[in-house]
Formats: structure tokens, C-alpha cells, sequence
């Protein structure tokens, strides 16, 4: 009985969770916002936008193009780091934001009406056409096939994340009480966008004390440290996502995009300009699909023509494990696949002894895809009518 | 003076001629009824006034201006709301958010919040039932909610689909009680209903709709009257 355990080193298993699971929220965040980009489009035209994991993949590269730009021109290794980031990030959720919308106007709007396999054709097509002018770009620019992200010293560097846990359990608190203040002070008030404000520092202070509550426990020793890289890469996607979130949950405009999803033409009896409310939904689904780019170059290194494909595919997948067309589900399903794989990655060799290698994560992953469809064909929100976080 | 005039209006849905030759007016200040079987266009006809489907012949007017060829969020901005069919309130937003909707296209944030008011005023079941999503109502509170949603945009000309559909006969009289209120508070009404009787009870005038054509037309009292819709459209 015990030969079979013995093989399985449980001291190591633990010590490595905490890292392994970094690295899921991680990939999770980056699937969940390219899966938002699928979903949300889904949501409006009832229409999977099989090019958009070439969208992401162009965010990949103009990040890096931007970043090359800066090293180049000697400002990288001089201006802050964040500020890089911010331009490399901006600037290809900017560019693939706006790549969507002319794909939407060129590509599918003409087709619609017609048969619904007709404009996925057209997806397809144009994900080929993307691929090849990257390529030829590319090619011409820099003769290059593929492009290297130039290192960010301080992201290289490490974060001693166990050591500071009790420091964000402090600040949990703290900004728990400055939440309850603020909702003292504006109870008088009363105007939604106030409350939705009052909002931020709540769900701040729960994550950060789920967080810091999570390395007490996991991390006893308080040696834990994390790539500054990776925390950048999570945090930058947090802030994305909740502003898509306040966005479509607390403005007009996301009112108007839910509207349209439900019920184009009485949204259009409301006044709403439907193709509009179309175009803005590929805009905010190319830019949070160009930002998911870059962060993924960021954080992987390389990106090449075709490096959209898997991560487009798995954040497909992790729309439709949300249940496609929900917003949160989106997100949840980003999660959940991005830590089932890197659980798999790290795990499946360890627990099998080296039978199964690293490389079944995605067959691993899968099947616990396959296996939560089974039991929820809709997905996990896919029964959730209710839109808000 | 004439808020609305359709002229000769021919519309198809591909291959089927859904309206023939309509003409029909509405004066300012009036509740116009638009009565019909099954599939004979009255659906269609609002359809076409509110810019969701357009006539391939004919014109329509509103106020003298042509809106034969406007699209329909256009429409919205110049004065008429349209309650669909089947109510059509978006089910995942909150009781509070289709009203917002109604208002969709104003800009004026405090004129907003008085509005919504009024309609709770008219429709205080909609208060209690604020932070609710639209698809947890009852479907009375949902034609309820569907007519408060295009009073928020303040029309000029309200055009009601069948507001009485499945609703039970208390709820009924309600519903009737509140377009004679909306309609004496200034707002003009085309009111399309398979409950003739009380339709032609609340209306000044009202059309006679039959395979896609008017076949009759006059005061509400004179079509109450009338044999032949008493036969046809009345049980009698
Ligand atoms: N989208 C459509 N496509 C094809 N035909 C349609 C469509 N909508 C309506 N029709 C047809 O047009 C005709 C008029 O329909 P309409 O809905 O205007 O009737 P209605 O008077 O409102 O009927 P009801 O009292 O049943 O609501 C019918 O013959 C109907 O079958
Ligand atoms: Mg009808």
C-alpha cells in the first residue's frame, strides 16, 4: 500500500501550490479577457468571432513593437517601467480594438441576414488574412518571423509576497473601513454611481484579504515570492476587467450593449443605434483581446503570426464553459480553465510518477471541461439571468 | 391638427403583401384604435409607423414631416413610442433600467428622475418592484412596466400593441383605465387591440383592418354600432 504513496512527495506538492496557482490566476485573467471579447460579441450578433484570436494575436505584437520602439530608441531602460507598460498595453488594445471594428464593418456586417454559417466562413478567412499580413508586416519591418519581448528589468525581478501577508491583511482592513465610511457618508446621497463607487474599495479589501488569509495559510514560513512580472500582469488585468464591468453594469452605454443583446429591435424602438451599439461592442472586445495580447508577450516572451491560435481557442472555450453570452461567465470560465491547466502542468507529472508529462495539461484540462458540460450544457453561468458582479 | 398620416402604404414581409393600400390619420389629442382579426395587419402597420418596417409603397407622416424611409431609432427621437406586441420589456435588465431605456434618448438627467415619478404615479406596482429584474414580473406588471417604459420617452404619439393580451379582466380594466388617463394628461394614442369593444369604448375614432386592408372607418360610436363589426368583431 504504501510503495504506490511513497513515489508521491506531498512535501512538495504543497510547497509548490502557492506558485503553481499564481500562475493559474494568471493565464486565467488572460483567457478571461479574450473570452469577454467572444461572449460579448456572441451576446449582440449571435456569432462566434472565430478571428478574434488573430485580434489578440496583433495586440501581441504591437506591444512588442511599442516596446521595441521605446529600447530602441533608448527610453526603455530610462523611463519608469509602469509607463512602458502602459504604452506597449494601450497601444495594442487601441490598435486591436480598432482592427475589430473594421472587420465588423468589412467583413460581417455585409453578411448579415444571410445563413449563419456564411459569416463564420468569413471569420476564418479573415483570421488568415491576419495571420499572413502579420507575417508580411513583419517580415518587411524587421525581417523577422516572430518578435521578442525586450526585458523590463525590474518585472524580472521577484516580489517576497509571503512576507508581506500580514501588511495586506492590514490594508484589507483598512480599506474595508474606508469603504464603510464612505457609504456612511453617502447614504444621504443615495445616487447609484455613488454607490457603485463605494463599491471598489469593498471588493478591494475582500480580494486582498482573501489573498493575504491565502498566504498565511499556504505559505506558513513566509518565504513565498512571486515574479513582479506575473503581479503586474494580474493586477493590470483586474483593473481591465473591472472597468468592463462598471462599464457595462453601471453606464448608459453598457445598459445600451445588455439592450441590444436581449432584443435588437426594441432596443431599437428605444432609440438605440443598433449597428452602432455593434461597433462598440467590437471595440471593447478587440481592446480587451489587443491588451490580453500584450500582457500574454509580456509575461510568454515570444509572439509569432500564429501565436493566437491556442489562446484563442482556449479562451473560447472558457466562454462557453461560462455559458457563452454571459459576461461574469466569461470571466469565471477564464479562471477556472487558466488554474485547471496550471494545476495540470505542474501536477499531472508529479502524481503519476512521470507517466503523464506536462504536456497533458490540455488533454487533462479539457476533460474537466468536457466533463462540467456534461453536467452543466449551458455552462456554469449559463442559467445566471442576472448580470452583475 | 394631423399628428400622423399614412398614405397608401403597401408593405411586405418578402413575398407576402401584409398591407394593401393603407391610409389612416391621427389627429393630436385623439385615441385611435386600429381593430382586426388574426394576421390582418395591425401589427405590421405600427410596425411601419415606428420605422421597424418599411413601406414599399405609400408615405408616412408625422407632423408633415416624411418618415417613410427613417430608421427607427431615429423615429424614436422625433416623438413616438411603440409599445410592442408582446410586451418586449428586456427581462434581464432591472424594472429601473427599462425605464432608463424609455429615456434613452434624453439628455435632461433631472427631468429624468421626475418622470420616473409620473410613471410610478400611474403604475405604482412598478415602485415596489424597482430593483427587480423585468423577467421576475407578472405579466400584467410587464405591460405595465413595457407602457411606463415608453411614457420615460415623454412621445408625442403612443402606439400600443394589444396591451390587454393574456391579462385577466380586472387587470384588464386597468390597463384601459390608464391609456384614457395617459391620453388626458396630452399624449395621442394609436391603440391597435383584438378587444374591440373596449377599444372602441375608449376610442374617438377608430380603423377596421381585413387582410391587410381598411375596410371601415369612423367615430368609435358609430363603429360600436355597426352590424357588421358588431357580427365580426363583437360575438353578436
Ligand atoms: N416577420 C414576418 N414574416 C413573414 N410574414 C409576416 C411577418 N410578420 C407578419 N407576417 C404576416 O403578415 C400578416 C399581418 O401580420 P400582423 O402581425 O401585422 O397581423 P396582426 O393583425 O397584428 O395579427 P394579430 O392580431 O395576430 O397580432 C400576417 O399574414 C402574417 O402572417
Ligand atoms: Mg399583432
Amino acid at each position: 500500500m504504501t510503495t504506490a504513496v511513497a513515489a508521491i512527495d506531498f512535501e512538495l506538492l504543497g510547497r509548490i501550490f502557492p506558485r503553481v496557482l499564481v500562475d493559474g490566476i494568471l493565464l486565467g485573467f488572460v483567457y478571461s479577457l479574450i473570452a469577454l471579447g467572444y461572449t460579448m460579441v456572441y451576446g449582440v450578433l449571435e456569432f462566434i468571432n472565430f478571428a478574434h484570436s488573430e485580434i489578440f494575436m496583433v495586440g501581441a505584437f504591437i506591444g512588442a513593437e511599442v516596446l521595441l520602439i521605446l529600447q530602441a530608441a533608448r527610453v526603455l531602460a530610462a523611463s519608469p517601467p509602469l509607463l512602458s507598460l502602459l504604452a506597449s498595453v494601450l497601444a495594442a488594445g487601441v490598435i486591436a480594438g480598432l482592427l475589430a471594428v473594421t472587420i465588423e464593418r468589412v467583413a460581417y456586417r455585409p453578411l448579415r441576414g444571410a445563413p449563419r454559417l456564411v459569416p463564420l466562413i468569413s471569420a476564418i478567412g479573415v483570421s488568415f488574412f491576419l495571420q499572413d499580413l502579420v507575417r508580411m508586416i513583419w517580415a518587411l519591418h524587421r525581417n523577422a518571423f516572430y518578435l521578442t519581448y525586450p526585458p523590463i528589468e525590474v518585472f524580472n525581478q521577484r516580489f517576497p509576497a509571503g512576507a508581506y501577508a500580514l501588511w495586506g491583511g492590514a490594508a484589507a482592513v483598512a480599506i474595508a473601513a474606508i469603504g464603510w465610511l464612505m457609504r456612511r457618508a453617502g447614504r444621504g446621497v443615495a445616487r447609484a454611481r455613488f454607490e457603485s463607487l463605494s463599491m471598489l474599495p469593498k471588493y478591494t479589501s475582500i480580494a486582498l484579504g482573501i489573498v493575504s488569509v491565502g498566504l498565511l495559510i499556504l505559505d506558513p514560513n513566509r518565504v513565498l515570492t512571486v515574479p513582479v512580472k506575473s503581479l503586474v500582469v494580474i493586477g493590470a488585468s483586474l483593473l481591465v476587467l473591472s472597468v468592463l464591468v462598471y462599464v457595462v453594469n453601471q453606464t448608459k452605454l453598457g445598459m445600451a450593449i445588455r439592450a441590444v443583446a436581449e432584443d435588437q429591435a426594441t432596443a431599437s424602438l428605444m432609440g438605440v443605434n443598433v449597428n452602432q451599439i455593434i461597433s462598440v461592442t467590437f471595440l471593447i472586445g478587440g481592446l480587451m483581446g489587443g491588451i490580453a495580447g500584450a500582457l500574454f508577450g509580456l509575461q510568454f516572451g515570444t509572439v509569432n503570426p500564429y501565436s493566437g491560435f491556442i489562446p484563442g481557442l482556449k479562451a473560447f472555450t472558457a466562454a462557453v464553459l461560462g455559458g457563452i453570452g454571459n459576461i461574469p461567465g466569461a470571466m469565471l470560465g477564464g479562471l477556472v480553465l487558466g488554474v485547471l491547466e496550471a494545476l495540470a502542468g505542474s501536477y499531472l507529472s508529479l502524481i503519476s510518477g512521470g507517466a503523464f508529462g506536462a504536456e497533458y495539461k490540455d488533454i487533462f484540462a479539457f476533460s474537466v471541461l468536457i466533463l462540467i458540460l456534461i453536467f452543466r450544457p449551458r455552462g456554469l453561468l449559463g442559467e445566471v439571468v442576472r448580470e452583475k458582479l | 391638427m394631423t399628428i400622423l398620416r399614412v398614405e397608401g402604404a403597401d408593405v411586405y414581409y418578402g413575398n407576402i403583401h401584409a398591407l394593401k393600400d393603407v391610409s389612416l390619420l391621427v389627429e393630436r389629442g385623439e385615441i385611435v384604435t386600429l381593430i382586426g382579426s388574426n394576421g390582418a395587419g395591425k401589427t405590421t402597420t405600427l410596425r411601419a409607423i415606428s420605422g421597424l418596417a418599411h413601406p414599399r409603397r405609400g408615405t408616412i407622416a408625422l407632423e408633415g414631416k416624411d418618415i417613410t424611409r427613417t430608421p427607427a431609432h431615429r423615429i424614436a427621437t422625433l416623438g413616438i413610442a411603440h409599445v410592442p406586441e408582446g410586451r418586449r420589456v428586456f427581462g434581464r435588465l432591472t424594472v429601473r433600467e427599462n425605464l432608463e431605456m424609455g429615456a434613452y434618448t434624453r439628455h435632461d438627467r433631472d427631468w429624468i428622475a421626475a418622470d420616473l415619478d409620473e410613471v410610478f404615479a400611474v403604475f405604482p406596482r412598478l415602485k415596489e418592484r424597482i430593483r427587480q429584474t423585468a423577467g421576475t414580473l407578472s405579466g400584467g406588471e410587464q405591460q405595465m412596466l413595457a407602457m411606463g417604459r415608453a411614457l420615460m420617452a415623454r412621445p408625442q404619439l403612443l402606439l400600443l400593441d394589444e396591451p390587454s393580451m393574456g391579462l385577466a379582466p380586472l387587470l384588464v380594466e386597468q390597463i384601459f383605465r390608464s391609456v384614457t388617463d395617459i391620453n388626458r394628461a396630452g399624449t395621442t394614442v394609436l391603440l391597435v387591440e383584438q378587444n374591440a369593444y373596449m377599444a372602441l369604448q375608449v376610442a374617438t375614432r377608430g380603423y377596421v383592418l381585413q387582410t391587410g386592408s381598411v375596410v371601415l372607418s369612423g367615430p368609435a360610436e358609430s363603429l360600436l354600432a355597426n352590424e357588421e363589426v358588431r357580427k365580426a368583431y363583437l360575438g353578436e
